[in-house]
This record gives structure tokens, C-alpha cells and sequence, in this order.
């Protein structure tokens, strides 16, 4: 994915008069209106937004649904492959795809820094609307506060979704089974390393940019072809680690990875090795891991790799019955460790 | 990538394992001596394919924990005074003091800013001339060229508004002090590679023929330790004790000139304290005369204050190699990552950090 070029048309709010927020864009008043009618509006428009009213009626979906939220307060907001629009609607939308649901509709709600730059919030507001046409998802509901001046120019978004199960049993912690196989959908580490170069001002050879993508396509995929996917999860903050940390716990099983068998682009190796960062407490935003039965582990794959964002999906590892919530990572020598939650931030060491 | 993947290959990582099993016939008590090496060891879960009568100690090579929870004290103070911009390298932020961390401080509202080099600390003295800026220079000789860097630079364009507060540490001493200690038992060293190539390999060759023990200079990937550690075990298994470059990619006997240079300029060698260690004569380095201006105590009249340690920690101890972090009654249960009670528990380079992350509930040493 290349990064979103920005060459639209100009934002919609006179810029003359306001050139960034200001408290009054969210007294309620005028400005408020002025915000949402040019900038939000036009862009995010759809039958159901356009009821304007202070809810919005959805229809029956014909199934259980799914709801999930999720907040983004990421620095930079925008960096190589991607943004904070596209992610606060790719975060969502993958959160629904984990739990087996297809993304039907989004809520939006905006917290602006007084001081905020109107193009940049007009460059998120686009890109928000551009992911949610990638994705099919449709913003119903929505909100806009302003907060007074801090560090200046922050923009806090916070999305739910709300998604349609379109087949039970429903992917979940709790069906993980001994012998289940974990299958990886693509090499690790992209986003969480794009985005500390570009908030560090790392200038690192091979130019990593965030793997920040919707996975509810290739998921609907592999479950539509019948794989009895036992749980999914998008390994994000904590890394693939922690997330199979908490997922060994949360289903009372013990899982068993090969370290070299989880792939990590060289430029990732590279700056982890030189910031003393794990590959595998870095955060992604574009990958899964699965868990299917053995027998159904090498259709799943086929289906995987068919896919251009499955390219490099493989078998990591496999579910054993041991020691609820331990995961242990062997590696080609021999060697074994214990993977653990992330503790903290994860903090560039010295030397 | 060139010259890491090459030294994490399985097959001569096991062939070196094979050797050194082949050639050990007696114990041996051998100390790595920095953190990078003792996480290395337990990330690539090496400790449990050694023989059994190997017998690895972790040492004192943490940078992060041993630097004195007096000086820690002072960043405190620092970091929480208005007007004032407090850099620090990533892994100090959650050291505990006596009161709290710099993370702590920073929620707080002190302006701390983790940065990537001195340097960085240099331009944001620069670019916020109304504010003062200081640097926590704590390291090793890995770090203190750059320090040293960042104060000339500092220097020669005339900034005022830039201080550091300085508790780098010196290795061969440390070393020294160890050895001299009758109950560690230490039969022989694998030096920091990265030292090394600042300081070059001659400091350690006096100390070798002193004490009589090996001393390898050896790199951090699985390669190299393993390789580091068997010409360390045929060296003693043949009653030899020399100084071994087993890092020549790196390490030259003589060190980095222009590197050493820039430290002689700017530092002068004091007594340190050092954390759950004590005062080491020498080991320590400090700003001299010609830089005095730059020193954020002098500067700001900052008083060493004493800090009593919890006194269950034996961080102490396990710095020195006489214990390891699961002798420890807090291990896991009073102390972990998240409420740690020394800083061993903390930094990314800790023995009892490397012991939580990797080793926890393991069977074996």
C-alpha cells in the first residue's frame, strides 16, 4: 500500500475565517453546523446519516450481531502506509472480521484539539471516508467535541461498528482445542516500526510502511469456504506475543511456536535489532493469527496464500494440553523460551 | 542481513554446542558480563544445551541497573522542575527511585522526553533556547563517546541552556572488583563486545595475568556467545588465561581512536557507586574542569541523597553472579516487571527481567 496522496479538492470550511479549530466548532452552534454540513457530511454521506436525527434506526440485519469499539489516539497521524482515518476504521472493522461478523455500520466520534489545523483534519475526514467505502461499512451515527488547547492540534477518534454473524458457530477463545493448528497470515512487525520511525524521525533503510488493512474480505473468505476457523485474532498493541498469551490463558490451553517459522521482513529485523525491540511484541495492523483443526490447516492456507494479504500466511505452531496460558517458543538450535505479555511500553534500550 | 543472520544459523550453533560438550571435563564458573549477553543467552534459551558443568553468572553489565538510585533521585528532581525539558534514554523511564520514575514524572507534568542519542538532547537545547535541557548520560563506554560527543558539540556552539547529569560507568574496574572478591568463584570472563570496540581489548590484558582467569571479548548473537564460551572453557581447560578476541568484526586491540579520544577530553575518572554494588574505586566518569559548566548538578545544586534499597531486593547480589534471580523470595511474586523492587527487575538488560521474560516456571538453571 502506498501512501494516501492527498490531491482532492480543497477542504469546504472557509478556510479564511478558520484555518484551525477553535472552541466554538464544538459549542453545538453555527460552527459546529458549519463543520459537520461541509466537511463531515459531504464526504461520509448515506441514507441512513441522513436522517440526522439524534440516533439513527437500523434495519434488521437477519442474524445475532456483533459490537465492538475501539479508540485511536495514535502520533503521528499520518505515517507511511497509512493514517489515523484509515485506521480508526480499520481497527473496527477488524475487530468485527476476529470475532466471524461481517462489518455492516460505524460510528464516528471526533475529540479535537483546539489549535487543530482544518487540512489535516480535512485529510483525516477524507481518508475515513475512503476506508469506509473500501471496507462497505457505512458511518451512521456520529459525534464532534473540541477540548481546549494542550499540546496543540491532537484529533482523538473513536469508532464502534457493528457487524452481522453470518455463520455458527461464531470464531471465540473458548473453542481452541489440543492439536488445533495457529496459522499466521503474513510477516510481522510493519506498523508498529513505521509508525516509531515516523514518531522518532528514524530515517531507516527499506522504507517500512504499516501493514494497516481490512482483514473481514480474506476472513469471509476462509469461512465461506466451510474451514471450522475455531478463533481468530488480530494481533495489534502487545504484538503476535501477547496475543497468544492471552488467548493461551483465555482458553485454558498451551501453545507451542517455532520462532523461525514466523516471517519478519529484513528492514523490521533490521530496526528491531538496532532499537532492542522483539519483532513479536511489535504491533500490526494488518495481520491475523487462526486456529483451525490440522485437517483443515493446509485448505486454509490455500486459501490464505491466494489471497494478496496472505501471501506469506504459514503455521506457526500448534495448541497442546499443558500448562493453561503458557506459550513457549522453540527455536532451531533447540532452544526454548516462555513468551509473556508485553510489560510497559515497549522501551528502545540503550546499548 | 548481513552480519547478524549469518551468527544465528542452527548448524554451526550446534556444531560450536557439540564442541564445547566435546571438550569440558571439569566445572566451570563463567561470567558473562553484560545484560545484552545474559538475554542473549536465555532469548535463545542457550543455557539449558550447555553441559551441565558450566555454570553461567550473570554480571554486572546493566547499565540501567546499576546506576545509583541517588542519581535516579536527582533526575527525579530535575525532570519535575518547571522550565526544565529532561532527556533520558527509553529503558531509565521506568526505573524506580525512591520516589516513583521518570514515567511517573512525566504524568505528573515534567517535560520528559525519551531521545535516541545525546545529540538529539543537543537539539532540542537548540530549538527551545528559553528552556533548560538536560541529559541523563548513564552507560557504559558504549555510550559515554557520545556523550562526550554531544557536550563539545554543545560547546563549540555556545550553548547555555544544556546540562547533563552524568553517572557513566567504567567496566574494567568492576571487573576487577569481582574477581577480587573470594566468594563469586568466577573462573573465567566473556567480555562485552561492544565495550570492546570502543576501548579496545588492552585494559583487560592486566587483569587476566592478575587473577588468572580467561577473559574472551565476544559478540551477542548465539554464534558468537557460544563461540566466545568455548575458546573461554579450552583456555581453562588447558590452563591458559588470556585476553581473546573472539569479535574481531567489531573489536580491534587498540579500540576506537577518535571514540577514546573525545571520552579523554571530556571525562575524568571518579570513584562510582553503583547499585546494589557499592562504591567501586575508578570505575566511574565524570565531566572535567574544562566542562564543568555542563554539569546539571553543579548547575542546579543538587544534593546526592542516600536511598535505602528494599530490603528484600538482592539485586546486589545477583550483579555480582552470587545469586540468580530465582533465589530470590520476591521473584514473581512481590517483584515483576510491573512492580518491581530493583532495578534488575526493570531494564531490558536485567538478569532478573531475563529470567521473568524467559525462564519463568522453566525447569533447570
Amino acid at each position: 500500500m502506498t501512501e494516501t496522496e492527498w490531491k482532492g479538492p480543497a477542504c469546504p470550511v472557509p478556510l479564511s475565517r478558520y484555518p484551525r479549530i477553535v472552541m466554538a466548532h464544538g459549542s453545538g452552534g453555527r460552527l459546529t453546523r458549519d463543520l459537520i454540513g461541509r466537511m463531515f457530511r459531504p464526504v461520509l454521506a448515506n441514507p441512513l446519516l441522513n436522517q440526522a436525527h439524534d440516533g439513527t434506526v437500523l434495519d434488521d440485519p437477519g442474524g445475532r450481531i456483533v459490537m465492538t469499539t475501539d479508540s485511536h489516539v495514535i502520533r503521528p497521524l499520518f505515517f507511511p502506509g497509512g493514517d489515523i482515518g484509515r485506521l480508526s476504521v480499520f481497527g473496527t472493522v477488524n475487530d468485527l472480521a476476529m470475532c466471524g461478523a461481517a462489518p455492516r455500520w460505524l460510528s464516528l466520534s471526533l475529540i479535537l484539539e483546539e489549535g487543530l489545523d482544518m487540512e489535516t483534519l480535512w485529510r483525516v475526514i477524507r481518508s475515513i471516508g475512503e476506508a469506509a467505502r473500501e471496507t462497505g461499512v457505512t458511518v451512521v451515527t456520529g459525534d464532534t467535541k473540541v477540548i481546549d488547547r494542550r499540546g496543540g492540534g491532537e484529533l482523538l477518534i473513536n469508532t464502534t461498528g457493528i457487524g452481522v454473524l453470518e455463520r455458527e458457530p461464531a470464531p471465540a477463545p473458548a473453542r481452541i482445542r489440543p492439536g488445533d493448528r495457529i496459522i499466521l497470515s503474513g510477516d510481522i512487525g510493519r506498523h508498529g516500526i513505521a509508525v516509531m520511525c515516523a514518531r522518532e524521525g528514524l530515517a531507516l533503510e527499506g522504507g517500512i510502511e504499516s501493514d494497516c488493512a481490512p482483514l473481514h474480505e480474506i476472513v469471509g473468505k476462509l469461512l465461506a469456504v466451510g474451514i471450522p476457523v475455531h478463533c481468530l485474532r488480530d494481533p495489534t498493541r502487545g504484538g503476535l506475543a501477547t496475543a497468544l498469551v492471552e488467548l493461551a490463558a483465555d482458553s485454558g490451553t498451551c501453545f507451542r511456536i517455532a520462532e523461525e517459522a514466523v516471517p519478519v521482513h529484513g528492514a523490521v529485523q533490521g530496526a528491531c535489532e538496532l532499537l532492542g525491540l522483539d519483532p513479536l511484541y511489535v504491533a500490526n495492523e494488518g495481520r491475523f493469527v487462526m486456529f483451525v483443526p490440522e485437517e483443515s490447516a493446509e485448505t486454509a492456507l490455500t486459501v490464505l496464500r491466494k489471497d494478496p494479504s496472505g501471501e506469506r500466511a504459514c503455521i506457526i505452531g500448534r495448541v497442546e494440553s499443558g500448562d493453561p496460558g503458557r506459550v513457549v517458543a522453540d527455536n532451531a538450535f533447540g532452544g526454548t523460551r516462555i513468551l509473556d505479555l508485553l510489560t510497559g511500553d515497549p522501551l528502545p534500550r540503550i546499548c | 542481513m548481513r552480519y547478524v543472520e549469518e551468527f544465528r544459523r542452527p548448524g554451526p550453533v550446534r556444531d560450536v554446542l557439540d564442541e564445547i560438550r566435546g571438550i569440558t571435563t571439569r566445572s566451570w564458573r563463567i561470567m558473562e558480563i553484560c545484560g545484552g549477553q545474559t538475554h542473549a543467552f536465555l532469548r535463545y534459551g542457550l543455557q539449558p544445551l550447555l553441559p551441565d558443568q558450566i555454570t553461567l553468572l550473570h554480571g554486572p553489565g546493566c547499565p540501567v541497573c546499576v546506576t545509583p538510585a541517588g542519581k535516579i533521585g536527582m533526575a527525579l528532581a530535575l525532570a519535575s522542575r518547571p522550565g526544565v525539558i529532561f532527556c533520558s534514554f527509553g529503558d531509565m523511564l521506568r526505573v524506580p527511585g525512591r520516589k516513583g520514575d521518570l514515567m511517573s514524572v512525566r504524568s505528573e507534568g515534567g517535560d520528559v522526553r525519551m531521545v535516541y542519542s545525546p545529540l538529539d538532547a543537543v537539539r532540542i537545547a537548540r530549538e527551545n533556547p528559553d528552556r533548560e535541557v538536560v541529559f541523563f548520560a548513564i552507560g557504559f563506554e558504549t555510550t559515554a563517546p557520545a556523550t562526550a560527543a554531544a557536550v563539545q558539540q554543545a560547546e563549540r556552539t555556545g550553548l547555555t541552556n544544556f546540562s547533563l547529569l552524568v553517572a557513566h560507568v567504567r567496566v574494567p574496574p568492576a571487573v576487577e572488583i569481582l574477581l577480587s572478591s573470594p566468594q563469586t568463584g568466577i573462573d573465567g570472563f566473556l567480555a562485552a563486545g561492544h565495550v570492546c570496540t570502543v576501548m579496545g581489548t588492552e585494559e583487560y590484558v592486566p587483569i587476566a595475568q592478575k587473577f588468572g582467569v580467561p577473559i574472551v571479548v565476544t559478540g551477542f548473537e548465539p554464534l558468537d556467545l557460544l563461540q566466545g564460551l568455548h575458546a573461554c572453557i579450552l583456555q581453562l581447560e588447558q590452563g591458559r588465561h588470556e585476553v581473546e578476541n573472539r569479535y574481531a568484526r567489531s573489536v580491534r586491540p587498540e579500540g576506537n581512536r577518535p571514540a577514546r579520544d573525545a571520552m579523554r577530553a571530556v571525562f575524568r575518572v571518579v570513584d562510582r557507586e553503583w547499585r546494589g554494588i557499592g562504591v567501586i574505586p575508578e570505575s566511574g566518569l565524570d565531566l572535567n574542569e574544562a566542562y564543568r559548566e555542563f554539569d546539571a548538578e553543579r548547575k542546579f545544586e543538587l544534593r546526592d541523597e542516600v536511598v535505602e534499597e528494599s530490603r528484600i531486593c538482592i539485586g546486589g547480589e545477583i550483579l555480582q553472579g552470587l545469586k540468580k534471580p530465582d533465589a530470590c523470595p520476591a521473584f514473581g511474586t512481590d517483584c515483576t516487571p510491573e512492580t518491581p523492587l530493583g532495578a534488575t527487575m526493570v531494564s531490558s538488560e536485567g538478569a532478573c527481567a531475563a529470567y521473568w521474560r524467559y525462564r519463568r516456571n522453566h525447569d533447570g538453571n
